[in-house]
C-alpha cells in the first residue's frame, strides 16, 4: 500500500509523465471530462464523475484507421505506442473497459486500435466514496471500491490519497512515479479507514436487486411482448445515452479528403440514429425511433448477456440516467423487463 | 496484429456493363501482390467491402467462384457515393479490397441434395459463384438435380446474359428464367414473378432437397410459402442477408439482428435460424 500527500500530486504525476502518457478527470467548460493530461497537468481527482466516460482512452471518438495519400495508403504504427496510465478512472468505468474488450478482441478478428491501447494501458481507479443516486453499480457486479479490473485503487482520505497496489502493472506505476510505501504503524488505522468508506459508499449506492441478464426469458418474448412503444414513448433519439456510456461501442468507418490526401476515420456512432441502420435502397430494419430504443436496451439487457455470458453491457455508473432529456432511466427498462419474466 | 481495417490493393482488369440501363457492372479485380491472393480465400456466399481509397467502402457479394484463379469478381449496382465513384473507374485503376467476410453458403453439407436455386434482381451474383462452384466437374457429381429460378424486371435487367444462356444448354442444371413483363415477342423464357414462376417449375422436396433464396424483400416474403407446399422445411430454406455493414468484421455493431451479427454470423442464415431472431432485415 502507498499514501499520497495530495500536496505531492502534481510532482507524483510529473514523474509519472516521464513513463506514461496520463489521462485522468479534467475540468471543462461543459464540466469535467476525461482526457490526455498535458505535460505538469495533474488530474482532478475532486471530480465527481466526468459527463463523458473514460473509454476514449482506448476508443477514441474519431480514429484514424489509414491515411491516403492518392491512391496508397497505410495504417498508423500502433508497435510503439508510450505506455498509457488512466488516473482516477471509477472502479465500475474500468469494468466497462473490459466490457468493450468482448466486442474487440473475438477470436475470429482482434481490432488492433482498441488492442493495442488496452494492453499498453495502466488503471489507476479512484474509488468514489459518495456515490450520487444515479449510481447503481453495485447491482452491476461491481461498484464504487471494486477491485477487480484496476492496477491500482487509489482512495481519498481527505488530506492523502491511500493506494492499494493490485497488480504487476500497478507495482509499474508505483515505481515510476516514485510513490511512497505506506509507513507500517499507519497501515492498519488507513486499511480500517478504506473498510469503512467502503462499506458506507456501498450501502449509499442505489439497489435495483438484481440487474441480470434475464436469462429465464426469451429474446423474442421480450422483443414481442413488452409494451416497448409505451416504454420509448418520451425518447428523442438524441443520441446522448449512447455517447455518454462507457460501454457503448458502436462506430461508423467514413473517409474524409482534401485532394489527393485524405484519411479513413473510425468515429463513434450511435444505434439510436436511423441513418445507422437505413440501407442504400431506404429500406430500414428499425425505422422507427422505438424500434432503435428496442434494439438499444435489448442489446444491453439480453443480447450482450446471452452471447458472452458476462452479465449485461451496464455497469450502473448512471451517466444515462443524469443526462437524459427525456428522464429515461434504464433501471425501470429493467425492472418492465424483469416483470415479464416473473410472469412468465 | 493483424490489421482487419487494412485492405489488399488491388487493380481493376475488367468492366463488364451488365445491363441495358448501365446501372450494374462487373469488375474483375487482380491482386497487386501475389500473396494476398492465397489470404483472400474465399467460398461461395462470402461478401468483401471494396474500398475505394478516400472515398469509402462497400460490402459486396463475390460473384466469381473460388474456381476462377487469379481474379475476384463483384457486380455492383450504382446506388450511393461509393459506387457512384466505383462506377466512373477505369481499367487499370487501384483500389482496395478487404475480406472475406460471412460464413458463405454450406455446399459441404449440401452433397447428396438436390439444389433449388432462386434469384431475384442483382441479388444474383452469390448464386453466380455458387453456380460455377456446384458445376466444377469434380463436384457437380457430389449432388442431385440443380434447378436455377431468376428473374428481373425486363429482359435487359438480367446479369450474366451470355452465362445464362450457357448453363440453359447444359446438362445437369435446369435454367427457369423469368422476366416480370417484355415487349419482345420472341422472348424464348418464362414471363411472370418469381414465386410464380418458382411454384410452377421448381422440383418438389421430400427432405432431400435445399433451397437457396436471394431476393428483394417482397420476392422472399413470397417465395416462403410456395416452399413450403413445395415440401422444403425451414432449416433447408437457406437465405443471404444483406444489413447495413460498416467494419465487416463484427464490431461495429448495426448489422445485429438480434445477437446475432449479418457481416459475421452470416450472411448465410436458414429460415430455421431466423425464425428464432427478432427479423430485423
Amino acid at each position: 500500500m502507498i499514501i499520497i500527500n495530495k500536496t505531492d500530486l502534481a510532482e507524483v504525476m510529473t514523474r509519472a509523465q516521464e513513463t506514461y502518457l496520463l489521462s485522468g478527470p479534467v475540468e471543462t467548460f461543459h464540466g469535467h471530462t476525461f482526457r490526455h493530461l498535458e505535460p505538469g497537468q495533474a488530474p482532478d481527482l475532486s471530480c465527481h464523475h466526468t459527463l463523458l466516460s473514460p473509454k476514449a482512452v482506448v476508443f477514441p471518438p474519431s480514429d484514424p484507421l489509414l491515411t491516403f495519400s492518392g491512391d496508397d495508403w497505410a495504417g498508423p504504427d500502433l508497435a510503439d505506442l508510450p505506455p498509457q496510465a488512466a488516473v482516477g478512472i471509477r472502479p465500475y468505468d474500468a469494468k466497462a473497459l473490459h466490457l468493450l474488450k468482448y466486442n474487440f478482441d473475438t477470436p475470429e478478428y482482434k481490432d488492433p486500435y482498441f488492442l493495442s491501447r488496452f494492453e499498453n494501458l495502466t488503471l489507476v481507479g479512484l474509488a468514489e466514496n459518495h456515490p450520487d443516486p444515479a449510481n447503481f453499480s453495485v447491482s452491476c457486479g461491481t461498484g464504487p471500491f471494486d477491485e477487480t479490473c484496476l492496477d491500482m485503487l487509489l482512495v481519498d482520505l481527505g488530506d492523502a490519497l491511500a493506494g492499494k497496489i493490485l497488480t504487476d502493472k500497478g507495482e509499474a506505476f508505483a515505481r515510476a512515479a516514485g510513490l511512497d510505501p505506506i509507513p507500517a504503524e499507519k497501515k492498519a488505522a488507513v486499511a480500517s479507514t478504506i473498510a469503512e468508506l467502503k462499506t458506507r459508499a456501498e450501502n449509499a449506492v442505489t439497489r435495483t436487486g438484481s440487474f441480470g441478464s434475464l436469462d429465464g426469458i426469451s429474446t423474442l418474448d421480450l422483443y414481442e411482448q413488452i409494451d416497448w412503444e409505451a416504454l420509448a414513448f418520451g425518447c428523442i433519439n438524441c443520441n446522448t445515452c449512447t455517447f455518454v456510456c462507457p460501454t457503448c461501442w458502436c462506430f461508423d468507418i467514413q473517409d474524409e479528403a482534401r485532394g489527393q490526401k485524405g484519411v479513413r476515420l473510425k468515429l463513434w456512432d450511435s444505434c439510436m440514429s436511423a441513418l445507422y441502420s437505413a440501407h442504400a435502397s431506404g429500406h430500414n430494419p428499425r425505422r422507427q425511433g422505438w424500434q432503435r430504443f428496442r434494439n438499444r436496451f435489448m442489446h444491453k439487457l439480453k443480447y450482450f448477456g446471452d452471447k458472452y455470458g458476462a452479465g449485461p453491457m451496464c455497469v450502473g455508473c448512471g451517466r444515462c440516467i443524469r443526462t437524459c432529456p427525456a428522464g429515461i432511466d434504464i433501471r425501470t427498462i429493467h425492472q418492465a423487463l424483469s416483470r415479464l419474466e416473473a410472469v412468465t | 496484429m493483424n490489421n482487419p481495417y487494412d485492405p489488399y490493393p488491388v487493380r481493376i482488369r475488367e468492366i463488364k456493363t451488365e445491363t441495358a440501363d448501365r446501372s450494374l457492372k462487373t469488375f474483375t479485380f487482380e491482386f497487386i501482390r501475389k500473396a494476398d491472393e492465397a489470404a483472400f480465400s474465399y467460398r461461395s456466399g462470402q461478401f468483401a467491402m471494396l474500398s475505394v481509397p478516400r472515398v469509402g467502402e462497400i460490402p459486396i457479394g463475390i460473384a466469381s467462384s473460388p474456381s476462377e484463379k487469379g481474379i475476384v469478381k463483384f457486380t455492383v449496382f450504382k446506388t450511393g457515393k461509393v459506387t457512384t465513384v466505383l462506377h466512373h473507374m477505369k481499367q487499370g485503376d487501384v483500389m482496395g479490397l478487404r475480406g472475406p467476410m460471412g460464413n458463405g453458403f454450406p455446399l459441404e453439407q449440401m452433397t447428396g441434395k438436390n439444389v433449388l436455386i432462386i434469384g431475384g434482381g442483382f441479388a444474383f451474383t452469390t448464386l453466380r459463384s455458387t453456380i460455377i462452384t456446384l458445376m466444377q466437374p469434380g463436384l457437380r457429381d457430389q449432388y442431385g438435380t440443380i434447378d436455377v429460378v431468376y428473374g428481373a424486371r425486363n429482359p435487359g435487367m438480367l446479369l450474366y446474359r451470355d452465362e445464362l444462356d450457357q448453363w440453359n444448354g447444359q446438362p445437369g442444371i435446369n435454367m427457369h428464367i423469368t422476366v416480370d413483363g417484355t415487349d419482345d415477342p420472341d422472348w424464348p423464357h418464362h414471363i411472370g414473378f418469381v414465386p410464380a414462376v418458382t411454384g410452377e417449375c421448381a422440383p418438389e422436396s421430400t427432405g432431400n432437397a435445399v433451397a437457396i433464396v436471394c431476393g428483394p424483400p417482397v420476392m422472399i416474403k413470397f417465395t416462403r410459402p410456395v416452399l413450403a407446399d413445395l415440401g422444403y422445411g425451414d432449416e433447408a430454406i437457406l437465405m443471404s442477408l444483406e444489413n447495413r455493414m460498416k467494419c465487416g468484421i463484427g464490431m461495429c455493431g448495426r448489422c445485429n439482428i438480434g445477437q446475432e451479427l449479418v457481416c459475421k454470423d452470416g450472411p448465410v442464415f436458414t429460415l430455421a435460424d431466423l425464425n428464432k431472431t427478432p427479423g430485423e432485415f
